[in-house]
């Protein structure tokens, strides 16, 4: 059954993006708000893992969040798909369940 | 009443939770009471002072701009973790400009930001009076 993972910790401050993408199925995506967004920059140390993940997985990361912690879309790695409310809301309609890793 | 010196130290990212906002908040209050005022930025933290957040978009309140007040009440003491920084990819070009005016030197501009190494900032810390963790 497909699911959507929605990540919204920093990957510095918890492990909660290490735990999603070891336990993601094939099928599934995964979202990045809130201060999950840092985990979309290309720059950051953690850009291998999420890329790695990404051979297997799309991964979306919310628009607002992103501008509103000053990570322009240039410094995201290629690849994350770039969401706004709208798409958020559409995304939870496109799968089957929505998991939060809190 | 004796000077102490207080430090700030900041670890969180500027969104996710009030920490930010609230440290921000007890620098420029504390600031009046003419104490010397040192802020940290480590880990996450570093995240508070990068270049052109916009808030409009999450509708909360954009307190980035407020930083740069910070140089206005002699706050001008802001020490920035190197290594906190090259893990998450920055360099101090990605951080807002902080300046402030020294009047013993006819008002010249001055950074108020200095990046520095963990060994260099465990010896700040050791200086401090009172260490305040947000």
């Amino acid at each position: 059954m497909p699911i959507l993972h929605i990540v919204n910790k920093s990957p510095f401050e918890r492990n909660s993006l290490d735990s999603c993408l070891r336990l993601a199925l094939n099928g599934s995506a995964v979202l990045l708000i809130e201060d999950g967004v840092y985990a979309a920059s290309r720059k950051s140390t953690t850009a291998a893992r999420v890329g790695e993940a990404m051979q297997n997985l799309p991964v979306y990361a919310l628009q607002p969040d992103l501008q509103a912690r000053g990570i322009a879309p240039d410094t995201v790695i290629d690849g994350i798909q770039l969401v706004d409310y709208d798409g958020f809301v559409k995304l939870t309609t496109e799968y089957e369940k929505t998991q939060s890793w809190l | 009443m004796a000077t102490k010196k207080f430090l700030y130290l900041n670890r969180r990212p500027p969104h996710g939770s009030i920490y930010a906002l609230e440290s921000l908040e007890v620098v420029l209050i504390g600031a009046a009471f003419e104490q010397e005022v040192t802020l940290a930025f480590i880990d996450d933290g570093v995240y508070q002072l990068l270049q052109n957040q916009d808030t409009s978009a999450i509708g909360t309140k954009n307190f980035a701009p407020t930083y740069r007040a910070l140089g206005d009440y002699d706050v001008n003491r802001i020490f920035v973790e190197r290594e906190s920084l090259e893990m998450r990819g920055l360099d101090k070009d990605d951080l807002m400009p902080l300046t402030w005016e020294d009047e013993d030197d006819d008002w010249a501009e001055k950074d108020s930001i200095h990046v520095v190494t963990s060994a260099e900032l465990a010896e700040i810390i050791d200086q401090q009076d009172v260490i305040l963790s947000f």
